[in-house]
C-alpha cells in the first residue's frame, strides 16, 4: 500500500448519475492509485467518514444534480471538523462557471467539468499528492 | 422485510428456441473473450485526417465498407414485411408519418409546480402536443421536500411534488381529457399515478378517459439509472399491481415505459441497450402473466422508450431490431393474440451524454442528427434535447430551438412521407440483424444468470454498462474517435452561456408548500389511511392501488406512502462496482 495514491470517489446526494464516477475511478486505479469507490447516494457525513477511515489523500466528489453549492460546502466543513482539511477535494460534474471560482474559494482544489480526460486527473493527482 | 411469496416470482426464463437463424455473414469479429476485436484493414486507402480512426459503430460494431445481396441475406416476408404488418420491422403503421406525425414532447420540470405549470403552458401554446413531466430527485426517491435527505436538491432537477396539493397546481388550467401526459417516475410511480387519477377526477375526467404514459420501468433503474428505493421483489409487487390495476381502471394508460434511454446514458452500447430492455420487458410479462392475467389485457398498453445517439444507422437499426424481436417473442413465446400485443411503439429522447459542455451550439446539429435518426427509425414520440444540457437545464429559447428542430424534419425534409425509407438498404439490413443477433446472445446470458432479477443481484447489467463506458471514454481519449470540440476543433476562448438559474429560495417555498398542508388536512384520515396502506403493503395478496389512491385523496404525501413501504419491504443497497 505504501507509496500508492489513496483516493475515495464519491457520489454525495440522490443523484443517481455513475458513469462519470466510476470511469473515474477505474481510470485512477489503472494509473497506480488506491481508489475507494463509495457508491451512491451517501451522505456528506458518511463520505467524511469514508475519507478518514480509509486516511485518503483525495476526495473525488462526483455530482450531476446541480445540489453541489449545498452538499459540497458541507463535505468541507464536516473534513475541517476532522481536521483532515490536508485531503485534497475535487469535484466532478455539471458545475455552472460561476459556481467553480465559489467553490474554489471555499477550499475546493479543483473542478473538472464535463469533456474533461481522465489522463488530466491522473496527472493533476500525481503532481498534487506527495507520497 | 419479509420473503416475497413464491407465487410472487417470475416464471424461470424459457430458452429462445423459437428464434430465427438465419445465415449471417460476419460484420465483426469476436475475440476469445467473445469482445468485439475490432479489424482495421491496412491497405484500404485512408484519408490522412481520419488516420487511427475506428471504422465500427460507437458501439464497436465492425461496419462492413460496402453490403451487398451477398453480405446480407433479406428474407423480406419473414423479416421485414409490410408496413403495420409483422414483425413490424418496417413499423408498427401502415401508413407511419403520412397518417399522423409522431408526438412532439419535450420533457419538462423545475422548481415547484407553479414554474413547472407555466413552462407546460408554454410548450402547448408553441405547438408541443403532449406533456411530460421531470420530477426532482427527493420525488424521485420518495422524500417529501422537507425530509434532510432531500436538502438542496429540490426542484433541481425537475419539479417537486410531495401531495395532491402540488398535482393539482402542476395541471392547473390543462384539460387532462384533452392532453396526453407521461410522468417520468419509478420507485414511487403508483403514487403519481394516483395523484393524477384524483386530479382527473376533481377536473371531471373519468380514469377510463385519462391518457398518457407512467414510466415505473423499475428493472432498469437497478441496471443503470440507480433510482431505486425498495428492494427488487416488492417493488415488482408494486409494478404488477399498477399494470393490473390499469388493464382494468384505466384502459388508455401505459402503465409501463420500457426504458432503455437510461442504460445508454449510463455508457452502455446499442446492443447492450437493445437486449437489456426487451429482457426487463420479458420480464414485465411474466410477473403479469403469474399474477393471472391475459396477456392481451395488458400487453398492447406497453410502451417503450428508447435513446436515440450519434451512431445514425445503427440508431436506425435499433429500432428496427426492436419491433422484430418484440412481435416474434409476444406472439410465439407468450401466446399472444391480439396483434397490439406485437406491436412495439416507442417513445426517443435524444441523447443527453452525447452532448458537449465545449462550443455547446454544436449540441443543436448533434440533437439534430439523432432525432432525424430516431424518425427514420419509426418512433411514436420524441423528446429532442436542448443546446444547453450538458451545463444545465434548459433555458426556454434552447428549449425553443430543440423543439423547432423536431418540426424543421416534420415539415420541411420530407422524410416523413415515406414509410421506412431506409428499408431495403444491404447497410441498414445488416446491421438491424446483427444488433438482432446481439440481443439474442444477451438473452441467453441473462437466462443462464436466472432472469433479470438474479442478473441484477449479480451485478451482471452494471458491469457490462461500466465496460463498455470504459472502453468507449478511452477511445475518445486515445483520439481513436473524435468528438468535435472536445477533442479536435476545440477553441481557445469559449463564450460564456447564459444558462437557467434555479432560484434556491424555491426550496424554502415548497418545504413551507408541504408543512403547511400537513397542519391543514385531516390528520385522523391521514392516519387510517396510512394504517390499512401498511396492512396491504404487507399482503402480497392485495392491490396496493385502490389504497394508494384513497390515501391520496386525504392528501397523505408521496414521502410518507414511501416510508410506510420502507418500513414493510426495506430499502434496496447495491454493490459498487467499477
Amino acid at each position: 500500500m505504501a507509496g500508492k495514491i489513496r483516493v475515495v470517489v464519491a457520489k454525495p446526494g440522490l443523484d443517481g448519475h455513475d458513469r462519470g464516477a466510476k470511469i473515474i475511478a477505474r481510470a485512477l486505479r489503472d494509473a497506480g492509485m488506491e481508489v475507494i469507490y463509495t457508491g451512491l447516494h451517501q451522505t456528506p457525513e458518511q463520505i467524511v467518514e469514508t475519507a478518514i477511515q480509509e486516511d485518503a489523500d483525495a476526495v473525488g466528489i462526483s455530482i450531476l444534480s446541480g445540489a453541489h453549492m449545498t452538499l459540497v460546502p458541507r463535505i468541507l466543513e464536516l473534513l475541517r471538523g476532522e481536521g483532515a482539511e490536508d485531503v485534497l477535494v475535487l469535484v466532478g460534474g455539471t458545475i455552472p462557471t460561476g459556481d467553480v471560482a465559489e467553490l474554489k474559494e471555499l477550499g475546493v482544489a479543483e473542478v473538472f467539468t464535463p469533456g474533461a480526460p481522465t489522463s488530466q486527473i491522473v496527472e493533476y493527482l500525481q503532481a498534487r499528492v506527495a507520497i | 422485510m419479509g420473503d416475497i411469496a413464491p407465487d410472487l416470482l417470475p416464471i424461470s426464463y424459457l430458452p429462445f428456441e423459437g428464434h430465427p437463424v438465419r445465415a449471417q455473414p460476419v460484420v465483426s469479429c469476436r475475440g476469445e473473450s467473445g469482445r468485439l476485436l475490432l479489424v482495421a484493414a491496412t491497405d484500404e486507402p485512408r484519408a490522412t485526417e481520419r488516420q487511427g480512426e475506428l471504422f465500427s459503430t460507437i458501439s464497436g460494431v465492425e461496419v462492413e465498407p460496402v453490403s451487398t445481396p451477398e453480405t446480407v441475406e433479406i428474407d423480406y416476408d419473414r423479416e421485414l414485411g409490410e408496413p403495420g404488418e409483422f414483425p413490424f420491422t418496417r413499423g408498427v403503421y401502415p401508413s407511419m408519418y403520412r397518417g399522423r406525425l409522431w408526438t412532439m414532447r419535450q420533457f419538462a420540470g423545475f422548481g415547484t409546480a407553479e414554474e413547472t405549470n407555466e413552462r407546460f403552458r408554454y410548450l402547448l401554446e408553441h405547438g408541443q402536443t403532449g406533456l411530460s413531466t421531470a420530477f426532482d430527485m427527493p420525488t424521485l426517491m420518495g422524500y417529501d421536500s422537507d425530509h434532510p435527505r432531500s436538502l438542496g436538491e429540490v426542484g433541481r432537477e425537475g419539479v417537486a411534488i410531495d401531495s395532491l396539493e402540488d398535482m393539482e397546481t402542476l395541471f392547473a388550467g390543462i384539460p387532462l381529457g384533452e392532453v396526453s401526459t407521461s410522468m417520468t417516475i419509478n420507485s414511487p410511480a403508483a403514487i403519481l399515478l394516483a395523484f393524477y387519477a384524483c386530479v382527473g377526477e376533481e377536473q371531471g375526467v373519468a380514469r377510463d378517459r385519462l391518457r398518457g404514459t407512467i414510466q415505473t420501468d423499475i428493472l432498469k433503474e437497478y441496471i443503470a439509472q440507480k433510482e431505486y428505493i425498495f428492494p427488487p421483489e416488492p417493488s415488482m409487487r408494486l409494478v404488477t399491481d399498477m399494470v393490473e390495476f390499469c388493464a382494468t381502471e384505466m384502459p388508455l394508460w401505459h402503465p409501463i415505459s420500457i426504458s432503455g434511454y437510461h442504460i445508454r446514458e449510463a455508457g452502455s452500447t446499442a446492443a447492450q441497450e437493445l437486449a437489456f430492455t426487451l429482457a426487463d420487458g420479458f420480464t414485465y410479462v411474466e410477473w403479469a402473466l403469474e399474477r393471472g392475467l391475459d396477456v392481451d389485457a395488458f400487453a398492447p398498453r406497453l410502451s417503450f422508450f428508447f435513446n436515440a445517439h450519434l451512431d445514425f444507422f445503427e440508431e436506425i437499426a435499433k429500432y428496427r431490431a426492436a419491433r422484430r424481436i418484440w412481435a416474434h417473442v409476444m406472439r410465439d413465446r407468450y401466446g399472444a393474440k391480439d396483434p397490439r400485443s406485437w406491436l412495439m411503439r416507442f417513445h426517443t429522447q435524444t441523447a443527453g451524454v452525447s452532448l458537449t459542455a465545449q462550443q455547446p451550439e454544436v449540441n443543436i446539429v448533434r440533437t439534430a442528427l439523432e432525432a432525424l435518426a430516431a424518425v427514420l427509425g419509426g418512433t411514436q414520440s420524441l423528446h429532442t434535447n436542448s443546446f444547453d444540457e450538458a451545463l444545465a437545464l434548459p433555458t426556454e429559447d434552447a428549449v425553443r430551438i430543440a423543439l423547432r428542430t423536431q418540426q424543421v424534419i416534420a415539415h420541411e425534409t420530407g422524410v416523413a412521407n415515406a414509410v421506412d425509407p431506409l428499408g431495403g438498404s444491404y447497410h441498414v439490413e445488416a446491421l438491424t440483424n446483427e444488433l438482432e443477433r446481439q440481443a439474442y446472445d444477451y438473452f441467453d446470458q441473462i437466462e443462464r444468470l436466472g432472469g433479470v432479477v438474479a442478473a441484477i443481484k449479480d451485478n451482471f447489467f452494471q458491469k457490462e454498462i461500466a465496460e463498455a463506458s470504459f472502453r468507449y471514454q478511452s477511445e475518445v481519449e486515445a483520439e481513436q474517435r473524435i468528438v468535435v470540440g472536445v477533442n479536435r476543433y476545440q477553441l481557445a476562448d469559449e463564450q460564456e452561456l447564459e444558462i437557467l438559474k434555479i432560484d434556491p429560495a424555491l426550496e424554502r417555498k415548497q418545504i413551507d408548500r408541504v408543512q403547511s398542508l400537513r397542519a391543514r388536512r385531516d390528520s385522523r384520515a391521514v392516519e387510517s389511511a396510512l394504517a390499512r396502506l401498511k396492512e396491504d403493503a404487507a399482503r402480497d395478496d392485495r392491490n396496493l392501488m385502490p389504497q394508494i389512491v384513497d390515501a391520496a385523496r386525504v392528501y397523505v404525501t408521496m414521502g410518507e406512502m414511501c416510508d410506510v413501504f420502507r418500513e414493510v419491504w426495506g430499502t434496496w443497497r447495491e454493490t459498487p462496482v467499477f
